[in-house]
């Protein structure tokens, strides 16, 4: 996946201000809006009209939506995270996050148009697979803020405050990405250091297909420090089918599963498949049960994920302990 | 594909016997298996089979794995010399997949060779009648219903496929009589045609509604050996042990019914339940197998058609060798579907398309030299 082009809030001094917050965000080019008028009673809370730019194009938000239609789980979680769940009239029905969200049967997969102009959204929030939704949606006057997957955290910072400046809550938004920022330096500063990198294969569902490093999931275990067994898959794409065999020799040290919701698998239905009951992970009890839903977003949660990572990692035993170190 | 199929009804009686002549050569002509061949072909799949057992992604002494293997029969005075990860490998993940491609790819083989002969059609597979569209709409909802447990004896779906499939070959069975009576050959394949687009069509709603499934949904229809176990060996082993049988005992019959309805019938051959019975024991052994392999195509049509081309006009070389080479073309096939990209994996119902496809236009292509 190309690396999404370099966001830009194209606000006044807002813009500014969110980027010195967030720290991290200060080399984000800046642009003035030609339309909006320096008044900003309270920067915090947005300007508008706003023109913003995300890695899937650029829209513009007149006045401060009511009304906010969000067809995307990650984008929900994002927009209850920075404040904005008041101004959420519908979510889709993957969005199981907050449980407070008002989830409709509304598909982020097979968008309806007409589904969604129903509920007169004045925002509407997707990811680029209903890309082509944004499109229909134009028709309508609708804004539609377009966020593809993340490869990246920065993408997800990137995110946040897009949706922040899009919906009035610039602050929120900056604050939470720096929030994020110190939460995961914390955690990466306590990751015990080790000679040989632990290897990890991460679980997308019982036929193992699985994730490389090069994806938003592997950057959450490269902070972990972790070394991920399907890399060497690479001609097969950033999401390869391993076979068994590849991934008993491979012997990794810990096992995530992603696929305890989808498929009910646990730490118990992997030690019985034929051959890893081998597998260092399942001798030393490194199969980590991961929730499927936080696994596949890149949203604010992604912290608890690393939180959970970075726990299963600190209970491997030292090399010593687990027999014949694994190459 | 449907089109074709229906022109080629007519043709074939013809073309099936274009080498010798009418009736009385379905009897008489050069057709009885010569044991060479048996023995050349079952020589075939278990080169095949050693050749699965010693390739994959892990590098393993072809003798070690072997010795392995021996070492695990009874009473066997062989000892292994493989640690306890390469053990695993070779006897619980590719031993178990070896022999679950050797009896996939032949009971998939013989059935499409048993299809051709009833049908007196080139083009029929074994998932003519509606099978693989019924297997597919039962591991669908089964997949949908979260039944997909990770070890093998709680896994419902393949039990969920093969009730769809032998569901879907009722309905066409039921439907072909609706239309005629007589459940000719051309009103079952129509009705197959028909049952099969209805299946696939609740498959996809079905899928399209459970769209975070589609990945183990996808998987499961392009095929997988992928999580091969000892316990889907266990599951299919007797239905493909019992339909190979009274499949393998009919060879001769088909060989007569290759001359016509009407004409087999005037030679005494109870024609219709000859049908039925082969029909049924192809399709109850085609829903076995795809129900823990998933959809692989092109098996049933190649491995019949490649024995016909190297001279074997008569079933009673087409189904025994067809049985045997089905087998050892699928183990090949999954060779390169587990290394071609290793340590990743290519579903194997690509490679056996990938190498089914070019053949299959061969074959048109040579039939189409021959007057008919």
């Amino acid at each position: 996946m190309p690396t999404p082009t370099r966001t830009t809030i194209a606000t006044l001094s807002l813009g500014l201000a969110a980027a010195l917050l967030a720290g991290c965000g200060s080399d984000e080019g800046m642009a003035t809006s030609p339309t909006s008028s320096p008044a900003a009673p309270a920067a915090a809370s947005g300007t508008f009209p706003v023109e913003i730019t995300t890695a899937a194009g650029t829209f513009t938000v007149a006045a401060r939506p009511v009304r906010i239609v969000s067809l995307a789980p990650t984008a929900t979680e994002m927009l209850f995270a920075i404040g904005a769940g008041e101004q959420v009239v519908a979510v889709d029905d993957q969005s199981n996050f907050p449980p407070e969200a008002p989830r409709t049967d509304l598909s982020g997969f097979t968008p309806n148009l007409e589904a969604i102009v129903g509920h007169r959204p004045d925002l509407v929030v997707v990811t680029d697979s209903a890309r082509e939704v944004a499109g229909g949606l134009e028709q309508f006057d609708i804004p539609t803020a377009v966020l593809p997957a993340a490869v990246e955290f920065e993408d997800t910072y990137a995110q946040l405050e897009q949706l922040g400046a899009a919906t009035g809550h610039v602050a929120e938004a900056a604050g939470l990405v720096a929030r994020m920022q110190s939460d995961i330096a914390a955690l990466a500063a306590e990751v015990p250091k080790r000679d040989e990198p632990l290897t990890y294969y991460h679980e997308l569902d019982p036929t193992f297909f699985t994730a490389t490093s090069r994806t938003f999931i592997g950057a959450v275990y490269e902070v972990a420090g972790l070394r991920n067994i399907a890399d060497t898959a690479g001609g097969a794409g950033d999401y390869p089918q391993l076979s068994s065999e590849a991934i008993v020799r491979a012997d990794p040290d810990l096992i995530f599963l992603a696929d305890t919701k989808c498929c009910q698998q646990t730490a118990d239905s992997v030690a019985t498949r034929p051959g890893w009951s081998t597998i260092s992970a399942v001798r030393s009890g490194s199969v980590v049960a991961l929730d499927d839903d936080v696994a596949s977003r890149w949203g604010p949660r992604v912290v608890d994920l690393l939180r959970q990572v970075i726990a299963a990692v600190k209970a491997v035993p030292q090399p010593a302990a687990v027999g014949a170190g694994a190459g | 594909m449907t089109v074709g199929g229906r022109v080629r009804v007519r043709r074939l009686p013809d073309a099936g016997l274009q080498a010798s002549g009418r009736p009385k050569v379905a009897v008489t002509a050069p057709t009885r298996l010569r044991p060479q061949v048996l023995g050349g072909a079952a020589l075939v799949a278990a080169a095949a089979a050693v050749l699965g057992l010693t390739v994959g992604p892990t590098s393993i002494d072809p003798l070690d794995a072997l010795r392995e293997v021996a070492s695990r029969l009874p009473w066997s005075p062989v000892e292994s010399s493989l640690a306890s990860t390469e053990a695993a490998i070779v006897w619980e993940i590719r031993l178990p997949r070896v022999v679950l491609a050797l009896l996939v790819g032949g009971v998939l083989a013989l059935s499409g060779g048993a299809y051709q002969g009833v049908f007196r059609n080139p083009l029929a597979d074994p998932y003519l009648l509606g099978v693989a569209a019924g297997a597919g709409l039962g591991a669908t909802l089964a997949i949908a219903a979260g039944a997909s447990g990770g070890s093998g004896a709680l896994d419902l779906v393949p039990v969920a496929a093969f009730a769809g499939a032998l569901a879907a070959v009722m309905l066409t069975y039921a439907l072909g009589a609706a239309g005629d009576r007589r459940r000719s050959p051309a009103s079952l394949l129509l009705a197959g045609v028909a049952i099969a687009s209805l299946l696939t069509a609740v498959q996809t709603f079905v899928q399209q509604r459970e769209n975070e499934l589609i990945r183990e949904v996808y998987s499961w229809i392009l095929g997988r050996l992928t999580t091969a176990s000892w316990s889907d060996v266990a599951l299919v082993l007797p239905y493909a042990a019992l339909t190979s049988a009274v499949m393998l005992r009919h060879r001769r019959l088909l060989d007569v019914l290759s001359v016509g309805d009407q004409e087999a019938a005037t030679l005494g051959l109870p024609v219709e339940r000859v049908r039925l019975v082969v029909v049924v024991a192809a399709s109850l052994g085609t829903a076995a197998v795809v129900s823990v392999s998933g959809l692989i195509g092109f098996v049933g049509i190649i491995v019949p058609h490649t024995i016909r081309l190297l001279g074997g006009a008569s079933y009673r070389v087409i189904l025994p060798v067809s049985l045997l080479l089905g087998g050892a073309f699928l183990t090949v096939a999954d060779v390169l579907a587990r290394t071609a990209l290793s340590p990743a994996e290519v579903p194997i119902g690509v490679v056996t398309a990938l190498v089914g496809a070019p053949f299959f236009a061969l074959v048109l292509r040579t039939r189409r030299l021959v007057p008919t």
